[in-house]
C-alpha cells in the first residue's frame, strides 16, 4: 500500500464543505449498516470513499450518520461485505444541489 | 383505476436523458409523466459539466442556445500530463467552436435540468417532483407502471423509460442490470469557485463567452486511478476529480484530500487561487464502458442515460450528457413507435437498440471499448505523466553543458525508470484504445 501524501493537505475540514451544502434532513435514515459484519474488517473501504466522511470505525466500531449524504452511492458498491443498505431518502428530501 | 393514473409513458427521472424523452414524446401529443425524486429536476445531479454536442437537441428546440442557461462554450482544451512539480500540457484552440450549435457548452446541472424539463412541461408532459419510484409494476412479463414511494402512488403506463440515474435501481430490479462492482464505477468530487468574470477571462484567456476544457492525468489523483477536471462558467469554475473507487479504497485515500491535493499543486494553485468555493457535490459516474451497458429492454420498459451506463470515459473524451440526451430521444422515437403499432413487446421496444447502434451512442462505446481498461493502466496513471514532465525538463533545461540531441535525452529518461519492451507494449495499447 502507497502512503499517498505526506504533507497535511487538507485544507478545510469535510464538515466545513458539507456546510456549503443543502440539505433537508428526513428523520428517517436512508441508510442501514448491518454493524455486525463490518467486525474484523481490514479495509474498511466506506471509510476511505465516502465523499461526505460519514463513516468512522471508534473502538473497532462502525458508526456512521446519514444526515448528510450527498447520494452518490459509493459505499454500496465499494463495501465488500455487502454491509450497506442504500435506498433513496424520500422524495424532496435528502440532498438539493444548486450551484453545481 | 383513475383516469389521471394512467399515461401514454412514464419517464423516471428528469436528467437530460428523461426529459429529452418527455419532450420528444409530448410533443407527439401523448400523454407523458415526468418523475423526479428531488426537489427540482438538477437538485441531485452532478456533472463536470461539459455537454457536449448540444445540437443534438435542435430539431426539438430549433433556437436553443439563445434561451438554454449555457454558461460557456468551449473553444479551447487542454490536456495536462502532471508530475509531482511540473506539468506537460497539449493546448488547443479553435474560433470554429464559437458558432451555433456550438461544439460543447459548460452548464451546471441544477440550472440546465430545469430548463429542460421546463420545455417538457411547457410541451405537455406532467412533471412530478419530491417522487421517488421504488418499483416496476408488472403484468406477466410485462412493465405496465410504477409503484411511486407516496400515498396514491401507482401509476400506469404501458411503456415506462427508465432514466434513473447511476444507481438505476430499476433497471437491476427489472433484471437488466447486475450488481455493479467497484472496479467499473467512478466517484466524482467537485467544487464550484467563484472567480468573477473578469478574472476567469484574463486567467484563461478568454474572451466573452468562450470556456475552456481542461483536464488533468498523474499526479492530479496521487497513486489513485483517475484525474481531475478544471472547467470555466460564466462566472464561476467547475474544478473536481473523478477516480476509480476500487483504487480509492486500496490506497485509503480520502476523495476530498485527494481534491485539495489538486488545488494546491503548483500547477492548479494559482488558477484557483481566491477562488470562493460556493458549493461541493459528488455522484457516481459509471465508467466501465462497453462491458457495463445492460440489457437495455424489455416488454414495457426502455433504459436510457447514466441508467443504461451511456458514459463515454476514453481518455481524452469525457461525455455523457450528450449520450443521455440522445439515449432519451432514441427512447422517445421507440415508444412512440409502439404506441402506433399498439404492440410494446420485447421485439417491437429492440428498436430502441437498433436506432442506438445506429447513433454514436453505442458506436463510440463500442469502438473505444478497451479504452476505459487502458486509462487505468497503473504506468499511464502512476509513470508516464512525471517522466514526460522530465523528459520535458531534460530538453529544456540549460546548465552551460553540451547538449545532446532530443531523441537521446527523452529516451535516456524514459528507460531510467520503464524498458523500451514495456514502452513499445504500452504505445501498442495506447494504439489500439485510441488511435486505431
Amino acid at each position: 500500500m502507497q502512503q499517498i501524501a505526506s504533507e497535511p493537505v487538507l485544507m478545510q475540514p469535510i464538515e466545513e464543505r458539507l456546510e456549503l451544502v443543502r440539505f433537508k434532513v428526513d428523520k428517517r435514515p436512508h441508510i442501514r449498516v448491518h454493524t455486525e459484519a463490518c467486525r474484523g474488517c481490514d479495509l474498511t473501504p466506506c471509510v476511505y470513499v465516502c465523499p461526505a466522511g460519514l463513516f468512522e470505525i471508534l473502538g473497532g466500531e462502525m458508526h456512521f450518520s446519514y444526515e448528510h449524504c450527498l447520494e452518490c452511492g459509493t459505499c454500496y458498491v465499494a463495501c465488500e461485505r455487502k454491509a450497506i443498505e442504500w435506498d433513496y431518502p424520500r422524495g424532496g428530501w435528502g440532498v438539493s444541489f444548486r450551484a453545481s | 383505476m383513475h383516469a389521471q393514473q394512467q399515461f401514454d409513458v412514464i419517464v423516471v427521472g428528469a436528467g437530460p436523458a428523461g426529459s429529452s424523452a418527455a419532450l420528444a414524446l409530448a410533443r407527439a401529443g401523448l400523454r407523458v409523466a415526468l418523475i423526479e425524486r428531488g426537489e427540482y429536476p438538477g437538485a441531485k445531479n452532478v456533472s463536470g459539466a461539459v455537454f457536449y454536442a448540444p445540437g443534438l437537441l435542435a430539431e426539438l428546440l430549433p433556437t436553443f442556445w439563445d434561451e438554454a442557461p449555457f454558461e460557456r462554450y468551449i473553444t479551447r482544451r487542454v490536456l495536462t500530463f502532471l508530475g509531482k512539480e511540473s506539468a506537460f500540457s497539449l493546448d488547443f484552440r479553435t474560433r470554429h467552436f464559437a458558432i451555433p450549435p456550438y461544439n460543447g457548452v459548460t452548464v451546471l446541472r441544477p440550472k440546465f435540468d430545469r430548463w429542460l424539463a421546463s420545455k417538457a412541461v411547457e410541451a405537455g408532459a406532467l412533471l412530478i417532483t419530491s417522487t421517488v419510484v421504488d418499483d416496476l409494476l408488472y403484468e406477466g412479463e410485462r412493465v405496465i407502471g410504477v409503484q411511486c414511494r407516496r400515498d396514491d402512488g401507482v401509476l400506469y403506463a404501458p411503456v415506462v423509460i427508465a432514466a434513473d440515474g447511476a444507481n438505476s435501481f430499476l433497471a437491476k430490479k427489472a433484471g437488466l442490470q447486475r450488481e455493479f462492482s467497484a472496479e467499473e464505477m467512478s466517484l466524482g468530487v467537485k467544487e464550484v469557485l467563484r472567480l468573477g468574470e473578469h478574472a476567469i477571462e484574463e486567467r484563461f484567456n478568454l474572451t466573452g463567452d468562450e470556456g475552456m476544457a481542461s483536464e488533468y492525468v498523474g499526479e492530479a489523483t496521487g497513486s489513485v486511478k483517475g484525474g481531475a477536471f478544471l472547467y470555466t462558467n460564466r462566472d464561476t469554475l467547475s474544478l473536481g476529480i473523478i477516480v476509480q473507487i476500487a483504487s480509492l479504497a486500496q490506497e485509503r485515500v480520502r476523495p476530498y484530500e485527494l481534491l485539495d491535493r489538486f488545488k494546491q499543486h503548483p500547477a492548479v494553485a494559482p488558477l484557483v487561487r481566491d477562488g470562493v468555493t460556493l458549493e461541493y457535490s459528488a455522484h457516481m459516474i459509471p465508467e466501465g464502458g462497453w462491458q457495463l451497458v445492460p440489457r437495455l429492454v424489455r416488454a414495457g420498459l426502455l433504459v436510457a442515460g447514466d441508467a443504461a451506463a451511456l458514459v463515454f470515459a476514453a481518455g481524452i473524451f469525457l461525455e455523457g450528457m450528450n449520450f443521455a440526451v440522445a439515449s432519451g430521444l432514441a427512447a422517445a422515437e421507440t415508444a412512440l413507435e409502439a404506441h402506433r403499432h399498439g404492440d410494446f413487446s420485447t421485439a417491437t421496444l429492440m428498436g430502441y437498440r437498433k436506432r442506438l447502434e445506429q447513433s454514436f451512442v453505442l458506436q463510440d462505446l463500442q469502438r473505444f471499448r478497451l479504452t476505459p481498461a487502458f486509462v487505468n493502466n497503473e504506468r499511464l496513471q502512476n509513470l508516464y505523466p512525471e517522466l514526460l514532465c522530465q523528459a520535458a525538463e531534460q530538453v529544456f533545461r540549460s546548465e552551460g553543458r553540451p547538449r545532446k540531441k532530443l531523441g537521446s535525452t527523452i529516451l535516456a529518461t524514459l528507460r531510467s525508470k520503464v524498458s523500451l519492451w514495456t514502452l513499445l507494449r504500452d504505445g501498442w495499447q495506447a494504439g489500439r484504445a485510441l488511435f486505431f
